[in-house]
């Protein structure tokens, strides 16, 4: 017996002091609680994240290698045919063609005008709130109903637009019949709907300027067009890149709008305006096939995610305290400015 | 890694708990045979079946009906098919022509009908209906013969005949029609007829085999039907027509400011036309149609099989499809009956229509109905093709594309269904 004793004691004098042990249970339970709490805290989202979330992407990837009959709930495994299938589509390409022509006829415009509206009220005017509001009425409107007006301004020919143009003497114009036209109608649409909302998001940025700069300019001689392309500008880029990542997303999603554009909601007889969710939707559930659909979903995400990285790269390149936008560091960083100074 | 891959394993743990819990959820819940049945019954549109008619059989069964419509048939559609064979389907669903090739995939999840109301409808009605086991799967509600709708007062201006009789007289066959149209055209410089692809749809419907055939082989760019039927239309249909396709914003607005003389009409049309162009005078229906007979559209009522009530389903699908309720739904929303015995009735003989200048559209009706002799085979892909060949004609409509190019642009597109 004392021989195992001295041996259990040889080494334990060499190592350094141990804690004191945790005798009681409430002791035992007040660790666990430090440290698997903060995980037990976040759990509901990542849980909900997981059944919502990555559960249906997982799912959609399985489907997609099937020929799935949504019915009988069961498919046959066939590999990357339905995948060769949709990229041998001439009607994909249309529609990757006309969600890029959409996006960019919406998108680019639309952002230089939320920024030019959202610096004219970033001014001392008036009613702010009055008009604050106003730009936002747009977006309370669902799209469906933005759909239902724009189809009576946009018909070929009882519509509002082409009703003003021939008493203008001028040809009307094609809505339905030419690509690009019907572009324009349906960028019209979601500029409608948006403009208003990133006006808001790029106003409250702009509030957060501090206005000594301004004041600092002014005094500098610096007139309002300058200081918007020196001051404002500059200090917006944060949030520009959230704004331009969201609308990106968005852009590339845009399904209300074209699918109200006519009564069919089927992209035109000649696929104009079809895009890629509508075409995704119209495999899906105008034509049953589910597989081809999951593997559509799947190229839209791969597309995404590819104009996602690209987003990012250039972003990044661009701007360096890419991705803090907390009150904290900005402050920090005026700090050390003015230390500077 | 070996984190990793426990994060891995967990996470498909946790799907397959999920899984299980998702499907253990679907299971259960048997009926009670002592509790009072009450029966749900899922249409879109309007089928006339009022609250009224429907108290009708709670008087004469006990059992309650609970009615849910959806606004459209297309609502229906994506409803039915996301739910056929789970669970949260209705007792007695309705299901449109348009899609009825579709289900007829699934007929065995469907309740067949009992022997004893068979035969109670039109021979093509059943027909299509019935699976290739002979199972008679689906309750026959209502058909689309089509007459001719056209306009008195506009036919009169360009010197054409206005009489109802003498009208009829007018159209024969689609050459003789097309005549008439590009006369009219030709005096008075206006559309003759509101679609063209309500033309394609006209002929098509005349033909029994279009596109598929019933043992799955493909003929769709081989038939030559349709290569003739699609050339007509775009060389004949085309330069009368006021729009490429029906149901547009603007051609609702030209049918209710009266633009065109003329349009193809199965019975619920008539109620389409009275409703949008409350304004306009002159309508009438012509008892005839080119080239013999034409049915579009019409519905049916089916019991899913897995129903909790399948056996009083049955009976409210019977009840709702009987000649005398069908005759009632007539009354009530203008669908017309597809029952052999409601077809002979007085009831129906001596319906008129006030809006198109009191025709007698219930005679005039069941003689189209009559006149109607090729029952078209319309396969699970039929409404694909057909869409795409309206958008072919479109194409060609709107200028896009010449009637080649279009064509061909059709037979590539089809191809890779």
């Amino acid at each position: 017996m004392t021989a195992t004793d001295l041996r259990r004691a040889a080494p334990a004098d060499e190592r350094p002091p141990r804690e004191p042990r945790v005798i009681s249970f409430s002791h035992r339970v007040s660790k666990w609680d430090l440290r698997f709490s903060p995980y037990l805290y976040v759990s509901p989202f990542f849980i909900m994240f997981a059944i919502v979330g990555l559960f249906p992407i997982a799912y959609t990837a399985v489907i997609s290698f099937m020929d799935w009959d949504l019915v009988r709930n069961s498919g046959q495994f066939i590999g990357f045919d339905q995948y060769i299938w949709i990229l041998q589509q001439p009607h994909f390409w249309t529609a990757l063609r006309n969600t890029f022509s959409i996006f960019l006829i919406s998108t680019v415009p639309q952002l230089i005008l939320a920024m030019f509206i959202a610096a004219v009220l970033d001014r001392n005017i008036r009613g702010k709130t009055f008009w604050r509001m106003g730009v936002l009425l747009p977006y309370v409107v669902a799209p469906v109903a933005v759909g239902l007006i724009f189809t009576v301004v946009f018909a070929d020919n009882f519509g509002l637009v082409n009703g003003l143009l021939t008493d203008l003497g001028l040809p009307p114009i094609q809505w339905h019949k030419d690509p690009f036209a019907s572009h324009v109608a349906i960028a019209t649409m979601v500029n409608y709907r948006w403009t208003g909302y990133n006006t808001l998001i790029l106003l409250a940025a702009m509030q957060a300027v501090n206005r000594d700069y301004y004041e600092a300019a002014t005094v500098d001689g610096a007139g309002p067009v300058r200081q918007f392309f020196s001051i404002t500008l500059p200090s917006l880029k944060p949030t520009l890149i959230f704004v331009i990542i969201t609308a990106t997303i968005g852009g590339l999603q845009i399904f209300d709008e074209p699918r109200v554009y006519d009564q069919f909601g089927r992209g035109g007889a000649g696929q104009q305006w079809l895009t890629i969710t509508l075409y995704l939707y119209d495999i899906g559930w105008g034509q049953w096939n589910f597989g081809r659909a999951a593997a559509m979903a799947w190229i839209l995400f791969i597309i995404i995610l590819v104009i996602g990285l690209i987003n990012l790269l250039v972003t990044r390149s661009l701007v360096r305290d890419e991705g803090r936008r907390g009150v904290e560091p900005r402050r920090s960083r005026r700090r050390n400015k003015e230390v500077a100074r | 890694m070996r984190t990793s891959r426990r994060t891995v394993a967990a996470a498909i743990a946790g799907a397959a708990t999920i899984a299980l819990v998702a499907t253990g959820c679907a299971q259960g819940g048997g009926s009670n045979p002592d509790e009072p049945i009450t029966l749900t019954l899922a249409t879109f549109n309007d089928f006339g079946y009022s609250d009224e008619l429907l108290a009708e059989f709670t008087e004469e069964t006990g059992i309650e009906v609970v009615h849910n419509k959806a606004a459209t048939s297309n609502d229906a559609r994506a409803n039915f098919f996301q739910k056929l064979g789970k669970t949260g389907l209705a007792d007695v669903e309705a299901v449109e022509i348009d899609w009825f090739a579709e289900m007829m995939q699934y007929s065995d999840l469907l309740a067949p009908v009992a022997d004893d109301v068979k035969g109670r409808w039109l021979d093509w009605k059943e027909a299509a209906a019935t699976d290739a086991s002979g199972n008679l799967v689906a309750y026959g509600t209502d058909i689309g013969p089509q007459g001719i709708c056209y306009r008195a007062d506009l036919f009169e201006a360009a010197g054409l005949p206005t009489d109802r009789a003498e009208v009829a007289e007018l159209f024969p066959t689609w050459d003789a029609f097309f005549e008439v149209g590009a006369q009219y055209k030709a005096t008075t410089g206006k559309p003759f007829i509101d679609s063209a692809n309500a033309v394609l749809q006209g002929i098509v419907n005349q033909m029994e085999f279009t596109y598929e055939e019933p043992d799955g082989t493909i003929i769709a760019t081989e038939n030559p039907d349709v290569k003739e039927a699609y050339e007509t239309v775009v060389e004949k249909a085309i330069p009368i027509a006021a729009y490429a396709g029906q149901w547009s914003e603007d051609w609702f607005a030209s049918l209710a400011s009266g633009e065109f003389a003329t349009m193809l009409c199965p019975g619920w049309m008539l109620g389409v036309i009275s409703g949008n162009a409350p304004d306009t005078t002159g309508w009438d229906l012509a008892n005839a149609f080119p080239g013999g007979g034409g049915n579009w559209g019409g519905s049916y009522l089916v019991v899913p099989a897995n129903g909790e009530n399948v056996e009083a389903a049955a009976k409210l699908a019977a009840w709702l499809t009987s000649p005398e309720t069908q005759l009632k739904a007539f009354a009530n929303a203008g669908t017309f009956p597809s029952q052999v015995e409601a077809l002979a009735s007085d009831e129906l003989a001596s319906a008129t229509n006030e809006y198109f200048n009191n025709a007698p559209s219930g005679e005039i009706l069941t003689e189209r109905a009559e006149a109607i002799t090729v029952a078209p085979f319309k396969g699970p892909k039929y409404f694909q093709f057909h869409d795409a060949l309206q958008n072919a004609v479109t194409r060609v409509f709107d200028g896009l594309e010449d009637k080649d190019t279009s064509w061909n642009n059709w037979v590539t597109e089809v191809s890779a269904f």
